[in-house]
């Protein structure tokens, strides 16, 4: 394949990584923006539902289309009821102090991944896509189910930023992550938002692994990498800054896949965490977030 | 460094021009001051005149936005605070900042050993360490209070704590950031006894809302409003100064 | 922080431990031999950890790097350079206090939830490079040292008893080391930074040298816990620089106590046993559950962080013994 068609397809499968890393850093970064808390278990929550996706495609029978469908909805929502059960019991209990909160999720990344093990065990096991359409351009073709999770991402992110800068519920999260004392001095139930926030956030890594796995396979180890790099999303992009997660998840997505198609993944690796931690340590508030208060 | 106070030609601190600025906020506007050395200092004015700021400049909390600072003979306006506090400028905080978790004792005991680690101060013997960490906290009176942890003194002992380490610092100049704030009137008749003890050995920079103590203290007074400085003299003078009742009534100057 | 705590009873008690250590190679069975070589090697990488967590408040989720600096620094001097255990084990520590003092300018530009962070992405950075230099460290699968390569002078590390008076020898250094730290002026600027930072800055401190310090001792100090296991047990690799190496100190410092000079150790020999102990029970009355290491870990995190933060000699100090270093 030439070049140019080649660093198209490199692009097209950087989108596809991004599109699923904008998922899942966006909940990460809601949970860190809203809550001042790094939740170091949330790539378990991604691995999470991606293992349960595939408890439920081989549940059901029939047209596979059925069971990613069924899918789609139990995982976020099982996932969600974890997440407010470790909060409740976990999180609220110290006072979400920033180092008791990462020791106590490191304990919960533990937990999950050997519940993981246990239940689903060690294998890495692939799940059948809802529909196995190719769209054939002038130079290759491509899966059509890949693209369309551009889309469903796209839909997703859309709804969300929709939820938080127009309605009600999304004007309460944001009034909490400026300021939590005058957010409780305005009667808003602070204990409930960041509950409802950590669920969620939960929720959207569920949704974005239940989203790739058809794609890639569903493996107890697997949340490792999404982890470091909704790390390094939320850092470029900045705190809770929605706009910047989506640019960073583009930019990381598009980079990882076209670098990793030219160079070692390993290398690539090195020089994307590298730099993330020299921005960290030079440039703190990322490239859109605004210095902290 | 001379070890007798040369005689006083320059103030032992001068400021020329100090300024700070928060994006368009002048919370500091082009300042002028000096203090000969040995004076007890006071600077007030109403809430939000940049008082705080002025003296966080001065000890090198907050950096300036133009202006210079010179101490003891030399440009400290570059020098990083800790800097500062070994060259003899010793802060108690406007917010009571001191060691909470740890005892009375070993709050002043980090301050006795700065002098006395690296310090100006020699080496000390187990023994005078422990005798000089007494010293220090029988001047303001917390002797009997040694062993309690600090975090549970009730606020006015803990502002009493914090000058108490400021003195252990043995310092040239002592910036007092409001410091009878919470003091029943015992307690603060026996500061006013405390300050006029250290004063001529010690520069005092006394920043206070509490009038009656300025008066009692001062030698001179600075009035700060709105980042300038809009009068400075005597007591007397200052008590009478128009501008002053205006900046603190609100009322607006006769012609 | 304790009082002036009598002299003679501190040095006392941590004899009392070295000398019970020194017995018991004479005392246990052949299997905890081995087990408590590795242990108190494992206890002085959690010693170094301690210095920069329990006593500067410092928490770094990439102390694996400073481990792998040393381990790797010895290793691959003494398997490709053919260096004696007397060079390469000095080699390891120099490589250590190098990584430490360079990741150190940087990291300690950020403080709190920023400083784990770039902690982390350092340590992680290094291990994609034990990886990706492959050709030299053989990434996962590691590179095994020959028995002569582990000699000192009349002294043969493949000896189980050598190896564990060794591991004791280094224990003990690091242990009275640490003593002589945290008693000292330095060590009680470290509290005061960990305790208030600012007002420590406003005593006349510079901050930022002494918390430069504390992380080159305390990564020179878990680069010789490096050394020592790749040349004491003949076998490097990458896994002992992931995240898992990172953590598994923290762990260890919070369930002996953080801020005491033997909680470290305490807390590593109290998890090795734990681990051991839970799995043989776990796996036979669980066969099937394929249970690892890893459950235990989390819950036993967990349960620390919630409900007994301050680890054995922590409340054992609050509570009863104040004079606890």
């Amino acid at each position: 394949m030439a070049f140019g068609p080649h660093l198209l397809l490199a692009a097209l499968e950087g989108l596809v990584q991004a599109a699923v890393l904008a998922l899942t850093a966006l909940g990460l970064s809601l949970v860190f923006g809203v809550m001042r808390v790094v939740n170091v278990a949330h790539g378990e929550f991604f691995m999470l539902g991606a293992v349960l996706a595939w408890g439920v495609t081989t549940a059901v029978s029939g047209h596979p289309a059925l069971g990613f469908a069924a899918a789609l909805v139990v995982a976020p929502l099982a996932i969600g009821a974890v997440a407010l059960l470790s909060e409740r019991l976990v999180l609220r209990r110290l006072d979400y102090n920033p180092e008791a909160t990462i020791v106590a999720t490191i304990g919960l990344l533990y937990i999950l991944q050997q519940a993981a093990l246990t239940f689903y065990g060690p294998e890495a096991r692939p799940v059948v896509p809802p529909f196995n359409i190719r769209l054939q351009l002038p130079w290759f073709g491509y899966s059509a189910y890949k693209l369309s999770v551009i889309g469903a991402s796209a839909v997703v992110l859309a709804a969300t930023w929709f939820v938080l800068a127009r309605t009600r519920i999304g004007l309460v999260m944001r009034a909490t992550q400026y300021d939590r004392e005058t957010a409780t001095a305005f009667g808003i139930p602070v204990e409930r938002v960041y509950a409802g926030v950590f669920a969620l956030g939960a929720m959207l890594a569920a949704v974005a692994a239940v989203l790739i796995v058809p794609i890639s396979q569903a493996h107890y180890l697997m949340g490792a990498d999404p982890l470091l790099l909704s790390f390094i999303v939320v850092i470029i992009g900045g705190l809770g800054s929605l706009r910047g997660t989506v640019v960073a998840a583009l930019l990381i997505g598009l980079s990882d896949g076209i670098v990793s198609v030219f160079f070692s993944p390993t290398l690539a690796k090195i020089i994307a965490t590298l730099a993330v931690a020299l921005v960290l340590v030079f440039r703190p508030q990322g490239l859109f977030g605004q210095a902290a208060r | 460094m001379a070890a007798v106070t040369p005689a006083p030609r320059e103030p032992l601190m001068s400021v020329r021009g100090l300024s700070r600025h928060f994006g368009g906020l002048k919370a500091v506007d082009g300042v002028d001051f000096d203090v000969p050395a040995g004076q007890v200092r006071a600077i007030i004015g109403p809430n939000g005149a940049g008082k705080t700021t002025f003296v966080g400049m001065i000890c090198g909390r907050i950096p300036p936005s133009a202006g210079t600072i010179r101490f003891d003979g030399a440009d400290i306006t570059d020098m990083p605070a800790h800097r500062r506090v070994l060259a003899g400028i010793a802060y108690t905080f406007q917010i009571t900042s001191v060691f909470a978790n740890l005892s009375v004792r070993d709050n002043v005991a980090l301050a006795v050993q700065r002098r006395h680690v690296g310090g100006k101060g020699g080496r000390l013997s187990p023994r005078a360490f422990a005798a000089e960490i007494d010293a220090a906290l029988a001047r303001v009176g917390l002797a009997d209070r040694a062993g309690e942890t600090a975090g549970n003194l009730a606020y006015g002992h803990q502002r009493l704590l914090e000058v108490a380490m400021g003195l252990a610092l043995s310092p040239r100049l002592l910036i007092l950031d409001e410091p009878t704030q919470g003091l029943s009137d015992a307690e603060i008749d026996g500061f006013i006894g405390l300050v006029r003890g250290i004063a001529g050995d010690t520069t005092v920079l006394l920043i206070e809302h509490n009038m009656p103590v300025v008066m009692a203290l001062a030698e001179r007074i600075t009035v700060m409003d709105q980042g300038r400085v809009i009068a400075e003299g005597t007591p007397a003078e200052v008590r009478g100064n128009r501008a002053v009742q205006a900046a603190y009534l609100g009322a607006p100057v006769d012609a | 922080m304790s009082p002036a705590a009598p002299h003679g009873r501190v040095i006392a008690l941590h004899l009392a431990v070295v000398a019970l250590l020194f017995a018991g190679e004479f005392v246990l069975p052949a299997y905890h031999h081995g087990v408590m070589a590795r242990i108190m090697v494992l206890a002085v990488f959690a010693m170094g950890y301690n210095l920069l967590f329990g006593y500067t408040g410092l928490l770094s989720l990439g102390h694996a790097m400073f481990f792998a600096a040393g381990m790797y620094g010895a290793g691959l001097t003494a398997y490709h350079l053919g260096w004696s255990v007397a060079a390469a084990f000095p080699a390891g520590i120099v490589a250590g206090a190098a990584v430490s003092a360079g990741i150190a300018l940087l990291a300690l530009r950020t403080t709190g939830v920023a400083f784990m962070i770039v902690t982390m992405m350092f340590a992680q950075v290094g291990y994609l490079l034990t990886l990706y230099f492959g050709n030299w460290t053989r990434g996962e699968e590691g590179l095994t040292l020959a028995p002569a390569a582990r000699l000192l002078g009349p002294f043969d590390f493949t000896d189980p008893a050598t190896r564990y008076f060794a591991a004791l020898a280094l224990f003990a250094v690091v242990l009275f080391l640490t003593l002589a730290v945290v008693r000292a002026p330095f060590g009680r600027v470290l509290v005061a930074i960990r305790e208030n930072e600012e007002r420590t800055r406003m005593l006349g401190y510079d901050t930022f040298a002494n918390k430069l310090a504390a992380t080159v001792l305390s990564g020179t100090i878990c680069a010789s816990a490096g050394a020592a296991y790749a040349l004491l047990f003949g076998y490097f690799g990458s896994t002992f620089a992931t995240v898992a190496y990172s953590i598994l100190p923290l762990l260890w410092v919070l369930v002996g106590g953080a801020a005491t000079t033997l909680g470290p150790f305490l807390g590593t020999l109290a998890m090795y046993y734990l681990v051991d102990i839970s799995n043989d029970v776990l796996n036979r009355h669980f066969p099937n559950w394929d249970m690892s290491y890893l459950g235990t870990v989390g819950v036993a995190l967990v349960l620390l962080v919630l409900f007994f933060p301050k680890g054995l000699l922590g409340t054992l100090r609050q509570r009863w013994m104040a004079w606890l270093p």
